[in-house]
């Protein structure tokens, strides 16, 4: 009998695509849409759930749809809340992949009996001698190995991509070739539970008892220039809308929770020498212990800048960057490349110089 | 091969129905509301299913109207009552299905109706001194499931039929899963109104039907004077004339089917408590539909189980059908008093007359294994 997999489908053309593959190569493929935010918003509503059974319906799968709501609402969005109440600047879509993408899945793959679970992420998995090794997606402007980090070697085990080789309008057209009515569906925005990227109405939401309220809009030096309406409307790097007006360029360059302030500065307040990453984790066998180069990635948006990395016992590190980088945000991640290959990467906690 | 446990979702349509319902579909294209021949022939074949139907559950022909589902007859008997009354006062259950349970709360939303849920004791079943106390303060409607969906708990109805009489309120209730299954006299329980659908007893989709003994109801749906100006529409003759001939069926079958039922549900039962660690049943043995078996399998999700048997060749439900399929946890079980986490833990499993001793064995083969792989995910 083949091999059973589960394939995670969120009624895109991605996954849809992923799954056709798999079925292609002779798997038994099972469809699951996970339900995770409110059907309110547009994450997995049920609408992209009816999409991805009309495409299991097409490859003649099984699918069904599972509800993880009160998980996703434990694990992602109010983590999420208090990231930003905290002053930093969270990416969920890290969290819900490790979690459910993978870890809930796959236990639910075992459950019906196999080991296996696969996704449309734009990102290559190869099996080496000395295990799995996480590579960027072909396609670059695709490419979403930045959201996978901390995947373990253990997970990656379990795990296939199959459009890791493809570019998007591969995709596509294989899609349009499979007659999926997904082939011509737009991209999915950035956070799926934030609808119109309006992610401050969403904390507050999430958190009404929890809202900082308004603060002191200072400069580096402490001198109070303006008010703020919360915090967690701010972003480091963040130039418009902060609300104080001046002869120079202003950007938010710091956000300070215990005193409810939000710092502004010039644009070269904004570069970071040398920052602490923590909750590192390694896709290498064997994790590192001494300083390594690394091109490292601390946005989605973000090419990649040359330093170095110093592992701090296994699960933190410095990095020390070639050249001054703007605009590294406490909560975003800090993912380590060799070339196109992931290496590992941790949260940033902060700055150092 | 597929076993199909699954009967309360819906049911196989019997080879006699879908021979009846061809038959109308090829021959008898007539409308039934027209007076030349062909008309008087439909006419005549939707009687004959209306005499069927009420010969099944007591009533008399002319208080039965067909109606496109069960769902479609509960609404139009809590839209005439809620009409008829200012400031209406309905007395209901903590455990109906959605479609007495919908329209009664958006009545109550928009201030049409105030409406008192009786709380139910752990086998699901009401008090009827509760119901005695609600109707005290006087009451437009009572309105209760005949045999609950989920667990198969059959409600007292006969005796909630005294309690109403006497209290003079009028007395609603949804046999939509009992038709077919249990004995159903609509004149024993003292019902005015009384609901069934024939695809819950191997009956067509999309054939409903109303029992209405205490004169015209106002129509939900306006147009002709179909079903005596209570239900506009051209007649879906092929569903009614598979419905009575459902209805026949199951009425000179009934205790041979009831009997079968019994046998492969209660078999079914003593195996998985013998060969499956943990498990619990719901709702008590004897006020239980014959055909129903609610079990909660502990710390397990149920939703899993449900794809795991059905990757096997299993069809059995979380509870009620949901269109969906993303399941949240069960609003009867809760309101029986289990936890969210138990109740996700429930399967139902619902037998029909078509299954056999053969199937029964090879779930309980295979359901011991399942249950553990299972077991090993978090919940």
């Amino acid at each position: 009998m083949s091999e059973r997999i589960v394939v995670g489908m969120s009624g895109g053309v991605d996954s849809s695509v992923a799954a056709a593959m798999l079925v292609d190569e002779g798997y038994d493929v099972v469809g699951v849409t996970m339900h995770l935010a409110g059907s309110d918003s547009r994450c997995c509503s049920l609408d992209d759930a009816d999409d991805a059974r009309r495409v299991a319906d097409r490859l003649g799968i099984r699918f069904y749809v599972a509800n993880y709501k009160d998980a996703f609402r434990e694990e992602v969005t109010l983590p999420f809340a208090d990231a930003y109440l905290a002053g930093r600047t969270p990416i969920p879509c890290v969290t819900c992949n490790k979690r459910f993408k993978f870890d809930h899945l796959l236990e639910r793959a075992r459950a019906l009996g196999g080991d296996a679970v696969a996704t449309g992420h734009y990102a290559r998995l190869e099996q080496r001698p000395d295990g799995p090794s996480l590579h960027r997606g072909a396609d670059a402007k695709k490419d979403q190995a930045y959201f996978l980090f901390n995947l373990s070697a253990e997970q990656l085990n379990h795990i296939r991509f199959p459009l890791g080789a493809m570019s998007k309008d591969e995709v596509r057209a294989r899609a349009r070739a499979l007659g999926l009515d997904t082939a011509e569906k737009p991209e999915s925005q950035e956070i799926c539970f934030v609808p119109d990227g309006d992610y401050a109405k969403v904390v507050e939401a999430l958190r009404p008892e929890a809202l900082p309220g308004t603060g002191d809009i200072v400069d580096e030096a402490g001198r109070v220039l303006g008010q703020h309406g919360g915090i967690h409307r701010f972003t480091v790097g963040q130039r418009k809308g902060i609300g104080v007006s001046g002869p120079e360029k202003r950007y938010v360059v710091g956000l300070d929770a215990a005193r409810n302030r939000v710092v502004v500065g010039p644009a070269s307040a904004l570069g970071s020498l040398e920052t602490r990453v923590e909750a590192v984790s390694w896709t290498l066998a064997e994790p590192p212990t001494q300083p390594l180069r690394a091109s490292v990635q601390v946005r989605h948006q973000h090419r990649g800048a040359m330093a170095t990395v110093t592992p701090d016992g296994t699960r933190a590190a410095t990095v020390c960057f070639d050249e001054p980088e703007r605009a590294v945000a406490p909560g975003q991640a800090a993912v380590f490349f060799d070339g196109d290959r992931l290496l590992g990467g941790g949260w940033i906690a902060g700055r150092i110089r | 091969m597929r076993i199909y446990l699954d009967h309360n979702a819906t049911t196989p349509v019997r080879e006699e129905v879908v021979t009846a319902m061809t038959q109308v579909l090829r021959e008898h294209h007539g409308n039934p509301s027209s007076t030349h021949r062909e008309g008087a022939m439909a006419r005549r074949l939707m009687e004959d299913a209306r005499s069927s139907v009420a010969s099944l559950v007591g009533a008399f022909p002319r208080d039965i109207v067909f109606m496109g589902s069960a769902t479609e007859a509960n609404n139009t008997v809590l839209a005439h009552v809620l009409s008829n009354a200012g400031d209406a006062h309905v007395v209901t259950t903590s455990v109906e299905h959605p479609s007495v349970e919908e329209p009664l709360a958006r009545a109550e939303a928009t201030g049409r109706a105030r409406v008192t849920r009786l709380a139910v004791d752990g086998d699901g079943m009401i008090d009827l001194a509760a119901l005695e106390a609600a109707l005290a303060e006087g009451a437009d409607l009572v309105t209760t499931i005949l045999a609950n969906n989920e667990t198969g708990t059959l409600q007292d109805v006969a005796a909630i039929g005294r309690v109403a009489e006497a209290a003079g309120v009028p007395f609603h209730v949804d046999a939509t899963q009992a038709v077919g299954k249990v004995p159903v006299d609509v004149v024993a329980i003292g019902a005015q109104w009384l609901v069934g659908s024939a695809h819950k007893f191997n009956g067509p989709k999309g054939a409903g039907f109303l029992v209405a003994r205490s004169g015209a109801l106002q129509p939900l749906v306006h147009g002709g004077p179909q079903e005596k100006r209570q239900r506009g529409g051209t007649e879906n003759l092929a569903g009614i004339v598979g419905l009575g001939k459902a209805c026949m069926l199951a009425e000179t079958e009934f205790a041979s089917r009831a009997e079968h039922v019994r046998h492969l549900r209660d078999r079914l039962w003593a195996g998985i408590e013998k060969r499956v660690p943990a498990v619990v049943r719901n709702g008590a043995a004897e006020r239980v539909l014959p055909n129903t078996l609610n079990v909660e399998f502990q710390d397990t999700a149920g939703e899993i189980l449900l794809e795991a048997l059905d990757g096997e060749g299993v069809a059995v439900s979380v509870g009620a059908a949901c269109h969906s399929g993303s399941i949240d946890p069960s609003r009867v079980l809760l309101a029986m008093g289990r936890s969210a986490e138990q109740a996700r833990g429930c399967l139902r499993f619902s037998v029909g007359p078509s299954n056999t001793e053969a199937e029964i064995d090879q779930v309980l083969e295979w359901l011991p294994s399942l249950v553990a792989r299972v077991r090993a995910v978090p919940v």
